[in-house]
């Protein structure tokens, strides 16, 4: 199969065309993992742009995103495939009195009729190209990664009834964590690690400048600043790269082209949920504006 | 240089003999081993590949692919850092270093550094810094420093580690000292101020509010980071010059954050740790809940069995079997608060809070001369951590003078607490047991291990300290199940997962 993409410069410039401002970390690692026909796992806090990040490819390269959206208890029959057992034991019920023999109606049961096809079977079938998100995968439980291992490492999905289904093409395959558990080193292994943190101050200003519509470029530099400084407080939560969007769009939609002490207060709680981390942030930046200078 | 050159590690080195630039990549690795990462033979592999793809040249790029492959946990990317900017550190173009590493060596010593003209750098270093006087370096930086200008701020870091570091070749002193020396000479405190007078000049009412000086502040604190680092950057390109990158990676080897010693911690290697904990707590749960699950099996799962029938037409062949619910020990955690082990004893409560999901009960007990259960203050928090801080600031644990005295600690407890002990408790004792030669009482411990499931000690003094000094934790030994050492997390998670 040919590769995706010519050199990383233009992963970068691509996404960015995207809407996404990839570092580049970032655009290295997605152009290594189409030469390496490896999977990628993102790890990082939370809003930090990785589902995004896999949406993004998906839309630069021309192909379908197929995700898979983790949760705890996923297993096999929503993630992979599943027999349709109400149809099978419709069949055998309907073949008791015939003639035929039990062997023939097992092949016939266990023929592609009567199963399900999943996320991760659709990615492997798929003709055309696909982008395979297997989105917080930190939420299933530590075994039911071994579900993903085969795919993983050999692009393939084992039916026992059925024998071994290849990909008929390498899907570009992005697994997401927000790092609530450490994944087994198995899952590690088959993977390209990459870690996406909060952006550097210059990237967060591209991202908000992209993202949010009627924006100028000095409102969006007090933004990027701003929340910069508050993530270097040791914090319950720190804020997301979409809060900070959020807030953004909050400061255009009342009008404000510069920001104060007053207007960062009265706007706060949109960058910070925990009450304790919006006190302390307020403690440090606003109050007592009367005593300085 | 002799980067190349570094032994091939013979056995599960798949690259020996291969092109200088695998060559290069496996001489990497093995410092990447030696600062203790684990790099598996399958990552090694996807590296030797990665190279193929992403050339030396685009140096970020290349750093991140390397690391893409050969680092699979964030707490290690420090580590993996340092490593990586030694022993590259004189690779790619722009970072070569010419000829006379060391200009003016007989005129650079302290602070006259004034010396213009002579054996200068011969037009390497970015430009910019020939023939500067300290005044004129000082105003280029401050420049620099103002505009935010990358690429003079680096030049002008270059220059300024010529012209004030003071280095001389063979001489075995360690980056640090130059850093100082490098700094000292810049006083980037006081560039620090004059950037602030000069923002609050340019303020429309000639001053700043708090909010604007903190922001102001903030974003040139950022710049002078910078600095610092390029600053850094070349010292440490200019000692590997000098010595080796086997020698400067020894000297800049720093233990990875489970193998930080809980008593000599830095501050920053504090944090780190604490950063740690969270990822190593979630993955240790996760682990022992499938080890309960998974230690036995249990009675017949009929649906199951029945569901999986229909595989087989319907017949039962393939029996399943319900995991079983093994009963939960209960546990007492008694731990040594004092000084020298808090850090210790603050990492142990909040892992064993973290599992306490594994335990039908935890109760925590903490002490230095008086004792305190503190039970309560973990009760329906969420944040463990904070739980903890509370432990160390409010537990009322002085009984006279706040200096260690298990003997008294143990009498407390065993008065107030002792008859809740049972044959389903657990006992974990976290000390050194430095005791000030204070009496032991260690009948009490005797009296407890009678009662109790089992007793553990867990000690943070490596095991040649131990019964050294006022350490009297042999006297306690024979009435515990397992005396441990326990000086890192790597240790600590290994006692815990025996534990269960
Ligand atoms: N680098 C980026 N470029 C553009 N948008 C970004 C970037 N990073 C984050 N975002 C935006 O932030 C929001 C959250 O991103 P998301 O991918 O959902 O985060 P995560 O999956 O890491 O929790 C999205 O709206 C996304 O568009
Ligand atoms: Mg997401």
């Amino acid at each position: 199969m040919d590769p995706r993409f010519s050199d990383v410069g233009s992963v970068r410039a691509d996404l960015e065309a995207a809407n996404y401002l990839a570092d580049d970390g970032i655009a290295g690692v997605v152009y290594l993992a189409d030469r390496l026909q490896k999977p990628i796992l993102v790890e990082g806090p939370a809003g930090t742009g990785k589902t995004q990040l896999a949406k993004s490819v998906a839309e630069i390269s021309g192909a379908r995103l197929i995700r898979l959206q983790c949760y705890e208890g996923l297993d096999e029959a929503k993630a992979l495939y599943e027999w349709n057992y109400k149809k099978q034991l419709l069949r055998i019920q309907a073949e008791r009195n015939s003639e035929i023999e039990w062997d023939t109606i097992e092949d016939d049961i266990f023929s592609d009729e009567f199963l399900l096809t999943r996320p991760l079977l659709e990615a492997i079938r798929a003709d055309d190209p696909v982008v395979l998100l297997i989105d917080e995968v930190d939420r299933v439980e530590i075994e039911t990664e071994a579900l993903l291992l085969e795919i993983l490492s050999d692009y393939q999905v084992s039916i026992p009834e059925l024998g071994t289904i290849e990909a008929k093409q390498i899907p570009l395959v992005f697994l997401t964590s927000n790092n609530t558990r450490e994944l087994s080193e198995a899952l590690k292994r088959r993977c390209l690690y990459l870690h996406i943190d909060y952006p550097e101050m210059e990237r967060e200003k591209e991202i908000i400048l992209n993202k949010v519509d009627g924006i100028t470029e000095n409102l969006a530099d007090q933004v990027a600043r701003i929340v910069r400084s508050i993530r270097q407080l040791e914090l319950k939560k720190a804020p997301s790269v979409s809060e900070t969007i959020d807030w953004a769009r909050t400061l255009i939609l009342l009008g404000i082209d510069q920001i104060d002490a007053e207007t960062a207060t009265d706007t706060v709680n949109i960058l910070l949920k925990y009450q304790s981390d919006i006190t302390k942030a307020l403690k440090e930046f606003a109050q007592s504006d009367e005593f300085s200078g | 240089m002799t980067t190349t050159e570094s032994p091939i590690e013979s056995a599960d080195d798949p690259s020996s003999g291969g092109s200088p630039m695998l060559d290069l990549l496996s001489g990497f690795i093995i410092e990447l081993r030696n600062a203790g990462l684990p790099v598996s033979l399958t990552e090694n592999l996807d590296a030797m590949e990665a190279v193929k793809h992403i050339p030396m040249e685009d140096r970020d790029t290349f750093k991140y692919a390397l690391a893409a492959t050969l680092v699979k946990n964030h707490s290690h990317w420090k580590a993996f850092e340092v490593v990586f900017e030694v022993f590259f550190a004189l690779r790619g173009s722009e970072y070569e270093i010419s000829e006379d590493r060391f200009p003016d060596l007989d005129d650079m010593d302290d602070d006259q550094g004034d010396t213009q003209g002579q054996g200068q750098s011969q037009g390497q270093g970015g430009g910019g810094g020939e023939a500067l006087s300290p005044e004129q370096l000082a105003q280029m930086l401050l420049d620099a420093l103002r505009k935010g200008d990358q690429a003079m701020m680096r030049a002008l870091a270059r220059q300024a580690v010529r012209r004030y570091a003071g280095m001389e070749p063979g001489r075995p002193v360690g980056g640090t000292y130059y850093l100082y020396r490098t700094l000292r000479n810049l006083d980037l405190d006081g560039m620090m101020d004059q950037l602030m007078d000069q923002s609050r000049e340019q303020a429309p009412d000639g001053q700043l509010s708090k909010f604007e000086e903190r922001l102001e502040r903030d974003e040139y604190n950022d710049r002078i980071e910078k600095l610092k680092k390029e600053i850094e950057a070349e010292i440490r390109r200019m000692l590997v010059a000098d010595r080796g990158v086997e020698a400067m990676s020894r000297t800049l080897r720093k233990p990875l954050p489970e193998d930080v010693d809980f008593m000599h911690a830095t501050r920053e290697e504090m944090n780190s740790l604490r950063k740690a904990i969270y990822p190593l707590t979630r993955k240790l749960a996760a682990r022992l809940a499938r080890k309960r699950k998974y230690g036995r099996r249990g009675p017949l799962d009929f649906r199951k069995t029945v569901r999986t029938s229909l595989s087989y037409g319907g017949v039962p062949a393939d029996p399943q079997f319900r995991f079983p619910r093994p009963h939960k020990p209960e546990i007492f955690v008694i731990a040594d608060i004092s000084g020298s082990v808090a850090a210790f004893a603050r990492f142990t409560l909040h892992l064993v809070y973290a599992i306490s999901s594994q335990f039908s009960k935890v109760r925590a007990f903490v002490f230095i001369d008086g004792l305190d259960e503190v039970t309560r203050f973990f009760d329906g928090v969420d944040d463990i951590g904070e739980a903890v801080h509370r432990v160390n600031t409010e537990a009322d644990v002085v009984w006279v003078d706040g200096h260690s005295d298990y003997g008294h600690a143990f009498g407390v407890f065993w008065e107030r607490y002792g008859k809740d002990i049972g044959p389903k408790t657990t006992v974990l004792i976290l000390g050194d047991a430095r005791n000030n030669y204070h009496a032991s009482q260690s009948w009490i411990i005797k009296e407890i291990q009678s009662k109790a499931r089992q007793v553990h000690w867990l000690n943070p003094e490596p095991k040649s300290y131990w019964d050294t000094g006022d350490s009297i934790v042999g006297e306690y030994t024979n009435y515990c199940d397992g005396v441990y050492e326990v000086r890192n997390l790597r240790q600590l998670e290994g006692f815990v997962e025996k534990l269960i």
